[in-house]
């Protein structure tokens, strides 16, 4: 019996399913190996008995989210997060700064009907969660690493190491040195495999943050270069906002508060 | 016919040295050099001296790196940049083992590395003194490394000396430079027209033979000492050879450690550009279908918590302690292991550190309040 | 062209001949060469990294008689990706074999001294093969004495030898952390009983082999009772990745464990083991 597989959506764009679709080469060697029991954007929508292995996308933005998860946990023997929404909340974690009520008042005729939560939250926030894999999105080969690992028998591979690790290994030339950008790559996690140095832009932190990550350091070197603090904290106020060890950086102040 | 055997100084016309790229490619060595990419001089594949930065200088300081152009300079008036040889002879990743599923065992067989033949054009002297620090880790000891023996065998080296020096540059004191001092087979120094060449190998003189070339002129080969002399006069920077190894030994509980760790970015930068740091790890690449895996070799770094692990956690498990593993092996615990410091001068960890943390100021406010280990 | 250095990655293939499950998550394998040409042979206190394929290597100590090296054994916890994955293994599943590697107890320097074996939990295995040698070549040493701890009785590792080791006349001491209802032997540390053992130190050689913190309490106190430091052998743990000293995972100071350990004098690591995180 092929292990089962199923994806759930929470509070997403959908960008991290579409990278599973995206391996176009490596999707049939995958479906050949896996059943994809549950996949409502790819089709199967089998709703019997436990899943083996549960993609989770999404943050959890909602009172439904958050009973759903519990469901979806305990469908799944093994549960990993995908992409930024699920691990960090997500780009929809900035609520979690400001007044959710006044955005709906701005947003919707009617607010009343909406039953929203005042946070967007990571799904470890609210479930066990057995694997996480970052980014907005997720990277494909990353995807397809954490499927091969499973079917192995062996914890996936994923760097917790700087983006810098992975650009010096491309010998892209690093931005921020030589073009003294603010680049993120410092204190975000490699997985990109460098998309935005590699065309001379500087790391938007689409993976979060690195193992022990050093904002401050660099928050400081970035602001002594003369970038406006406010440009580092839109910088770091992104998809991993709400991320353990960025949410309390506030470049702005040169502090962790 | 002038006849350039080893120790012959020669005179290369600037002309004559696309002659000399030429004869390279003719035989069958891909031609590497500097060349100006994404803002820096790298070191990637060259065809012809119009692709040589011509007149570009870089402007060097701790975390910072800009080109400019000077009117009239040279191809070399650059000093290094943020590649090394490194590249070229310890891939950043690389295939070691392939593994297949043959019934119910595996066949596992080491992939034939690949033997290039390349020609390197520029080559300062830190870097052939880092190249010689790399052969004696991976060809040095009772295990060697047969892909860097493959890569390093294909391996034609034009040195170049250095013009200037770089704020960031250090080797006068580590020994290593700014004037080369053997392990090239030809070494080029930039005059105003053209180069004297210094004749290292046999085979350094073969590619010679054909070329534009006559002796060079008594006043030239004093012009083309006193160019090295010059950069070497520039230098600011200095690590003192002498006592540095027992200064960072006796210091293992220095409070400086603490303050260094609150700069570094553990982002392992420094450790990436060096020239001479040779830590890596190996990787299990599996297909999906469960019948290939490929153990896959790439660079590593000692501020990774991983590079560290074991079954009852990381040895170094915080920036402190890495960045203090870092330290004391290149510049101390690297002469036990291998006869010579780890340290090359080269400064690139200096300028590529995105804090600018400056080894030099490290070990020099170590010595200045040497506590006791 | 010359010909190339044989590649440290180069792996032979054994096959699991017998799993033995010793304590709650450690297992013994026993392995046999695919290729009996092979021509393998080992030191006690050497390691091997045993590789499974799709999943990874892992550096373990042999754990058998080094004068059988066609019967290798290896003692093993299950704590990371591989050693998880082995768990999994049956006789007759395969195992590759890179090996064997480092330095080895010091058991012909040894010939003609008193020799103290002390080891904590799972640090009896790599002493084994000593223990192993020791008897088998009783007669060439002096007082043999084992000292062995571990947390509870049920984490004692190969308790259906120790008859046998005494027989061939070693003393062994056996104590535990913790005790249990039926536990009628000594409760305490491993290096409560090296206090307490009669011992000639200017005859007396240590091999130690546990957790780092009491490998330090035993070579401490083997010092202190007048043992030189440099007749006491410690078997030190970092990360092995190559196993031959081109990788840079195990630097301990000047010291690649891989190569120049794992087995060291006291005397040569002493003051880096004083240092937290080195």
């Amino acid at each position: 019996m092929p292990p089962r597989l199923a994806v759930f959506k929470f509070a997403s764009c959908d960008g991290c399913q579409l990278s599973l679709l995206a391996c176009e080469d490596e999707l049939l060697a995958v479906a050949e190996k896996v059943e994809i029991a549950y996949f409502l954007e790819a089709g199967p929508r089998d709703t019997t008995g436990m899943y083996d292995i549960g993609l989770v996308e999404g943050s959890v933005t909602t009172p439904h989210d958050a009973e759903r998860i519990r469901e979806v946990r305990a469908q799944c023997k093994y549960l990993v997060t995908i992409g930024a929404c699920a691990t960090s909340g997500g780009i929809q974690a900035l609520r979690n700064w400001g007044d959710v009520d006044e955005f709906a008042r701005q947003v919707y005729a009617h607010p009343e009907y909406l039953k929203t939560l005042a946070t967007s939250t990571a799904i470890a926030d609210h479930v066990k969660v057995d694997f996480e894999l970052r980014g907005c999105p997720v990277n494909k080969h990353q995807l397809v690493e954490l499927i091969s690992a499973l079917l192995w028998g062996r914890t996936p591979r994923v760097a917790r190491y700087s983006v810098c690790v992975e650009c010096k290994r491309r010998q892209v030339v690093c931005v921020a040195v030589a073009r003294g950008v603010a680049c993120l790559g410092p204190v975000t996690q490699a997985g990109c495999e460098v998309i935005c140095p590699a065309y001379a832009r500087e790391c938007f932190g689409c993976f979060g943050p690195k193992e022990q990550p050093n904002l401050l350091s660099l928050g400081v070197r970035y602001r002594d270069d003369g970038h406006d603090p406010q440009h580092l904290t839109r910088l770091v106020r992104s998809f991993n906002a709400y991320s353990a060890e960025f949410r309390n950086f506030d470049p702005a102040n040169q502090k962790e508060s | 016919m002038t006849d350039p055997i080893v120790g012959a100084r020669i005179w290369l016309p600037e002309a004559a040295l696309q002659g000399l790229i030429d004869q390279l490619r003719a035989s069958g060595y891909e031609v590497v050099g500097p060349r100006v990419a994404d803002g820096a001089v790298t070191l990637v594949e060259v065809t012809s001296i119009s692709e040589m930065p011509r007149g570009v200088r870089d402007e060097q300081e701790p975390g910072k790196y800009r080109l400019t152009v000077i009117e009239g300079a040279g191809l070399f008036d650059h000093v290094v940049g943020p590649h090394s040889l490194k590249p070229y002879l310890f891939p950043p990743r690389t295939t070691v083992l392939e593994v297949l599923k043959i019934r119910d065992s595996w066949d596992a067989r080491v992939p034939e590395p690949p033997r290039p033949k390349r020609a390197v054009i520029g080559v300062r002297s830190c870097d052939l003194h880092a190249l010689a620090i790399q052969d004696r880790v991976f060809l040095g000891g009772q295990h060697r490394d047969p892909e860097y023996a493959a890569r390093r065998e294909g391996l034609f080296l034009i040195a170049v000396n250095c013009s200037r020096s770089a704020p960031t540059c250090f080797c006068v004191s580590m020994n290593t430079g700014p004037k080369v001092d053997g392990g090239a087979d030809l070494v080029l120094t930039e005059l105003n027209t053209g180069f004297v060449v210094e004749v290292g190998t046999e085979k350094g003189g073969e590619v010679l033979r054909g070329l534009d070339i006559r002796e060079s002129t008594l006043a030239e080969f004093a012009e083309a000492t006193e160019v090295p002399q010059r950069a070497a006069s520039q230098q600011t920077r200095r690590i003192n050879l002498a006592t540095v190894h027992d200064t960072l030994i006796n210091n293992l509980e220095h409070p400086r450690w603490e303050d260094v760790a609150k700069r570094c970015l553990s982002c392992a930068n420094c450790t990436m550009v060096c020239p001479t740091c040779f830590c890596s790890t190996v990787n299990e690449v599996t297909d999906l279908a469960g019948d290939v895996t490929t153990r896959e070799r790439v660079w590593e770094s000692c501020f990774n918590e991983e590079h560290s692990w074991t079954g009852s956690g990381a040895a170094h498990p915080t920036t402190k302690s890495r960045y203090r593993q870092w330290l004391t092996h290149k510049l101390a615990t690297w002469v036990d292991q291998f006869g010579s410091s780890g340290c090359v001068g080269c400064g690139r960890c200096i300028t590529w550190c995105p804090v600018g943390i400056d080894i030099t100021e490290e070990v020099a406010a170590i010595e200045a309040k040497g506590g006791v280990a | 062209m010359t010909a190339l250095p044989v590649s440290p990655w180069r792996v032979s293939m054994t096959t699991i001949r017998a799993v033995k499950a010793e304590t709650p998550g450690v297992t013994t394998y026993d392995l046999s060469f695919d290729d009996p040409a092979a021509g393998y042979s080992f030191l006690p206190g050497q390691f091997n990294m045993l590789y499974l394929p799709g999943i990874g290597e892992s550096a373990i100590s042999m754990s058998s008689d080094a004068a059988e090296p066609g019967k290798l054994r290896h003692t093993v916890r299950a704590v990371g990706n591989v050693t998880r994955a082995m768990e999994r293994l049956l006789t007759g599943d395969k195992i590759g074999v890179r090996g064997p590697f480092g330095t080895s107890w010091p058991v012909e320097q040894s010939r003609g001294n008193d020799v103290i074996v002390a080891a904590g939990g799972l640090g009896l295995a790599p002493l084994r093969p000593a223990i192993y040698h020791l008897i088998r070549h009783r007669s060439s040493y002096g007082r043999v004495t084992v000292l062995y701890g571990a947390r509870s009785p049920a984490d004692l590792l190969y308790t259906d030898e120790y008859e046998a080791w005494h027989s061939a006349g070693l003393d062994v001491q056996v104590t535990v952390d913790v005790g249990s209802a039926d536990w009628q032997g000594s409760i305490g540390f491993v290096t409560t009983l090296l206090s307490r053992v009669p011992l000639e130190p200017t005859r007396t050689d240590v091999f130690t082999c546990g957790p780092e913190v009491m490998m330090r309490f035993i070579a401490s106190g083997a010092v202190n009772r007048g043992i030189a430091a440099g007749r006491v052998f410690v078997s030190l743990e970092r990360n092995m990745n190559c196993a031959v000293g081109l990788c840079g995972h195990c630097q301990f100071g000047s010291e690649f464990v891989c190569k120049d350990g794992p087995v060291f004098p006291f005397d040569r690591v002493r003051r880096l083991m004083h240092v937290e995180n080195i």
